[in-house]
């Protein structure tokens, strides 16, 4: 009984973010908490308007400058195709490579003891930290012809940078612990009773992962794997090292708008980014479903 | 080596859940491949070089003036974000409006745009002939090619971070010591400061440190921004590509050796603080 | 030790995972010419050339075909002159360079991939087109900017790249010192003291000769920018009516050089290709096409053909005033060197 007075006090009735119960306590203090609320959603609305639907409006409407036809025409362009299907597979592979690591590595992390946890952690959270510049340049370093491990693979003809292969590198690299990190914490509230108390009736290690672990982690792997996504297709600074600028075979959706713009191609430049707006847009739709399929 | 496995073992606690070594190896693996010995090369570059010439490198004025553009531009630019990022994460998780999706939607935006069309976007934005550049250019403040034109290109890649720090922390915030602080008679403003703000901290220092290693790093959006001037608006990674252009390798990775140190040792201090404080809030 | 297996399994399986991803993709990244029909070019070139050469390959694949019957494909890449050397140093494997200065394929002739001696392999210190640096300014020349003096007024706002990245940033530097050398009699210190004021007038430094002319023309900064004469007729044609083109009393005659990469093309078959590539640059109807992309024509013939769109009584000094490439770089633009203390106190 006192469980349900008290939910039903904590119920926001009106729907302006303070609760009955805060209203019995001190009914004065509403009219300038709506203030306060109205006060903090102007600022942060004003701020993302700012910094983030301004830069979109200046895409969409540059974009759009010439008419729907030069859109078009940009959009479908040869070399426009060729860059959207490499950078879709660079952001396939980051996603399959860091997925597998991901849980993996969370799944160590999170489930067992072991000297080092915390600088294995740190290892991982290097590449977000490092300048993406320097990311393209680590692989110059190994694979390039400067690298040192150019002589061999240069012996064997294997291509590296400055073709497809370097530019899935550096995107694995750049995204590398994003799954990691969405998954961390939800291993680690989740505990490992669980999973100690099915070894101990004898499951094998895939099913207990399969049967135990996974359904606690699915949404939040969902949740890391779009991020990862996201943050695949718009990389620009790495790959622009490694990538040679090759017309038509290596160059991804960012470097084509930068030729592009390069090339006083604006509008084109700017209705090629579009497509990644648009993109974004839909990972980010299908972010959102996720949470609500979640709730 | 069964010895030491045994005794680590006794140490911890039997280890029961299988998949220790399997899972090990994989992550082993992958993290060398793809990640430490990539970073390796960078050592090994600078390497050739010796320890004097080194020093002389990472201590020249340019270099160094590069490191403070970059260090106090991405501070700036974290500490902007830290107080956006938590009144949105706040918006966006205590209060309902319309729109709230969709605010909360945009957040991740920053990182699917490529870094080059936010820069040519905010430069066009903020240029003294763009819309918010002219606003500010009538009242004789320069924006793009300034360093307030850097901070704004870090702020813009770096508002993900603190709000998705701190959400997942405030959803699962107990409301009851906030009705207790209240019902005692602390005010809203006292609730916030003494009460919400500490349990909160950890993961707002998380986000401000990942936003602040983000903007010393950033690159291809602040290029377009900044006047690129010696001394004034070059950023570290700027200067980075330029000794790589004049085919320096070894003073390339030196002065990127000396960004990754600070980047790191930023990331295992806010590591550390926040497992202290973690540890701490427990006890 | 049943750990220890699992775990090197493991390992395997993934080695395997990765493998298989990038050769899957290497594949698809194969260049190699396989068959005689086909046979595909790389050209790594600098940024204002994108028109010149996309026309040209057009030209040179119907030269090629009829001589050869073999089909010609050009890859093009385009950047900062100082940024393809390096990545041409770094293992993109060009067939042939074509880039601003001398200086930057001297660098690849240092790493060993082209041999020594290219710059007489084709005529003309192998610079089939060359250009010089004027400036542009906006429609009506509010300024009234006239000569590199001009650029040092309190009122003047340049836009030039950075030296030390870009090549047309070189050539104008170099073009401005030897102005100012003119009027003080050589004398050095007076020259950097006025290099010094001309850089503190440079509003953005872009890393690249396309970077700065997009500031000036997209984003509208600044009064002048120190340019290609290609690059500056190219901007007034694609925005008709609102810049015009201003001729400095002292220019210098810049030579784009180009080379073929010699270890390159041999690895991939074609040092032919390569060869009659940069070779039928010189033809009459590639000349013609290089001064219609307003790059003077080193052929004095089609070039005077042209005169009306060139100023061929520009006042040019050449490289060789300053001691050629290695000598210049050394004094103006290496590390500690002039550009940097014109920076510095």
């Amino acid at each position: 009984m006192a469980k349900e007075i008290k939910e039903a006090y904590e119920q926001d009735v009106v729907g302006d973010g303070i609760n009955s119960l805060q209203k019995v306590i001190d009914p004065h203090k509403n009219e300038s908490n709506h203030i306060v609320k109205y006060l903090l959603i102007g600022a942060c609305a004003l701020f993302l308007f700012i910094m983030l639907i301004l830069p979109l409006a200046v895409v969409v409407i540059n974009a759009l400058r010439d008419g729907l036809a030069a859109y078009k025409e940009a959009v479908f362009d040869e070399y426009t195709i060729k860059a959207l299907q490499l950078t879709l597979l660079a952001t396939v592979s980051a996603v399959a490579v860091n997925t597998v690591f991901g849980v993996t590595a969370s799944y160590l992390v999170s489930k067992f003891y072991f000297r080092g946890r915390q600088l294995l952690s740190a290892l991982i959270d290097i590449p977000f930290s490092i300048s993406p510049v320097i990311a393209g340049l680590i692989f110059i370093l190994t694979f390039g012809n400067v690298g040192w491990m150019g002589d061999f693979l240069k012996a064997h003809g294997i291509k590296i940078v400055f073709a497809v292969p370097g530019i899935i590198l550096a995107t694995i690299f750049v995204t590398f612990p994003f799954v990691f990190r969405e998954l961390l914490p939800v291993l680690n509230a989740q505990g490992k009773d669980e999973e100690e108390a099915a070894a101990l009736m004898g499951a094998k290690g895939f099913t207990i992962f399969r049967r135990i672990t996974f359904p606690h982690i699915k949404w939040a792997l969902l949740y890391g794997i779009v991020l990862c996504t996201a943050r695949a297709m718009g990389e620009f600074g790495a790959v622009s090292v490694i990538s040679g600028h090759l017309r038509g075979k290596t160059n991804t959706l960012p470097l084509h708008v930068e030729i592009l713009y390069n090339e006083f191609n604006t509008t084109a430049a700017f209705a090629v980014s579009s497509i990644l707006v648009i993109l974004a847009v839909l990972i980010l739709i299908a972010r959102n479903l996720i949470e609500w399929k979640r709730k | 080596m069964e010895q030491q496995i045994v005794k680590i073992k006794n140490k911890k606690g039997v280890r029961v859940i299988p998949g220790f070594g399997f899972s090990m190896g994989i992550t082993l693996f992958m993290l060398s491949v793809l990640v430490l010995i990539p970073l390796a090369s960078i050592l090994i570059s600078t390497a050739q070089l010796d320890l004097k010439d080194f020093i002389d490198i990472v201590t020249s004025r340019q270099i160094v003036s590069g490191y403070v553009v970059s260090l106090s531009c991405s501070f700036i630019a974290a500490l902007v974000n830290a107080v956006f990022g938590l009144m949105l994460a706040w918006v966006i998780v205590r209060y309902d409006f319309p729109g709230r999706r969709l605010m909360d939607g945009l957040i991740e935006l920053p990182f699917a745009l490529p870094t080059a069309v936010a820069g040519i976007s905010l430069t066009y934005l903020y240029s003294d002939q763009g819309w918010i550049g002219s606003i500010f250019a009538k009242a004789g403040i320069k924006i793009a090619y300034t360093r307030i034109g850097i901070t704004i290109a870090m702020i813009f890649v770096g508002i993900p971070f603190v709000v998705r720090s701190l959400q997942p922390v405030l959803e699962k915030l107990d409301r009851q010591y906030e009705e207790a602080a209240l019902m005692l008679g602390a005010g809203r403003t006292r609730t916030f400061f003494r009460v919400i703000l500490p349990e909160l901290f950890p993961a707002l220092l998380a986000g401000f440190g990942l936003a602040f290693a983000r903007g010393i790093g950033e690159y291809g959006s602040v290029v377009f921004i900044a006047g690129n001037i010696p001394y004034k608006t070059q950023i570290a990674p700027l200067l980075i590509m330029t000794k790589l252009e004049q085919y320096k390798y070894a003073d390339a990775t030196a002065c990127a050796l000396v960004l990754l140190l600070i980047s790191f040792l930023l990331m295992l201090v806010i590591n550390s603080v926040q497992l202290h404080m973690q540890k701490f809030s427990k006890c | 030790m049943r750990k220890f297996k699992e775990n090197v399994c493991l390992s395997v399986l993934s080695a395997c995972l990765l493998a298989g991803i990038l050769t899957g993709c290497g594949k698809g990244a194969d260049t190699s010419s396989g068959d005689n029909t086909t046979v595909e070019l790389l050209n790594v070139s600098y940024d204002p050339t994108r028109e010149f050469y996309a026309a040209y390959n057009e030209l040179f694949h119907e030269y090629w075909k009829e001589k050869t019957g073999q089909d010609v494909t050009v890859t093009q890449s385009h950047g900062g002159s100082g940024s393809q050397a390096r990545s041409v140093i770094e293992g993109n494997e060009a067939d042939v360079v074509t880039l601003a200065l001398a200086h930057d394929i001297t660098a690849i002739e240092e790493a060993g991939m082209i041999q020594s001696g290219w710059a007489e392999e084709f005529d003309k210190d192998s610079s089939p087109y060359t250009s010089t640096i004027v400036f542009l300014v906006r429609k009506g020349n509010e300024k009234n900017i006239q000569d590199w003096n001009d650029l040092i007024r309190d009122d003047v706002a340049v836009i030039t790249p950075n030296p030390k990245t870009s090549g047309a940033a070189c050539w104008g530097f170099l073009a401005a010192w030897a102005y100012q050398q003119e009027q003080d009699g050589q004398d050095s210190a007076a020259t950097q003291e006025f290099m010094k004021k001309l850089y503190q007038n440079v509003l953005v430094l872009d890393s690249g000769a396309r970077g700065s002319t997009n500031t000036f023309v997209e984003n509208g900064q600044g009064d002048v920018l120190i340019a290609w004469e290609n690059e500056a007729y190219l901007s007034m044609q694609e925005y008709p009516d609102q810049y015009e083109i201003i001729t400095p009393s002292i220019s210098i005659l810049a030579q784009p050089s180009v080379a073929v990469v010699d270890e390159n093309a041999e690895s991939h078959g074609t040092p032919e290709a390569a060869s009659a590539y940069l070779e039928y640059l010189y033809s009459e109807e590639a000349q013609r096409l290089a001064a219609e992309n307003y790059y003077r024509p080193s052929n004095e013939d089609i070039l005077r053909e042209f005169s009306d769109q060139f100023d061929l009584d520009m006042n040019l000094v050449t490289i060789e005033d300053f001691g050629g490439w290695n000598e210049a770089y050394k004094t103006f633009f290496e590390d500690g060197a002039i550009f940097d203390q014109i920076y510095g106190e």
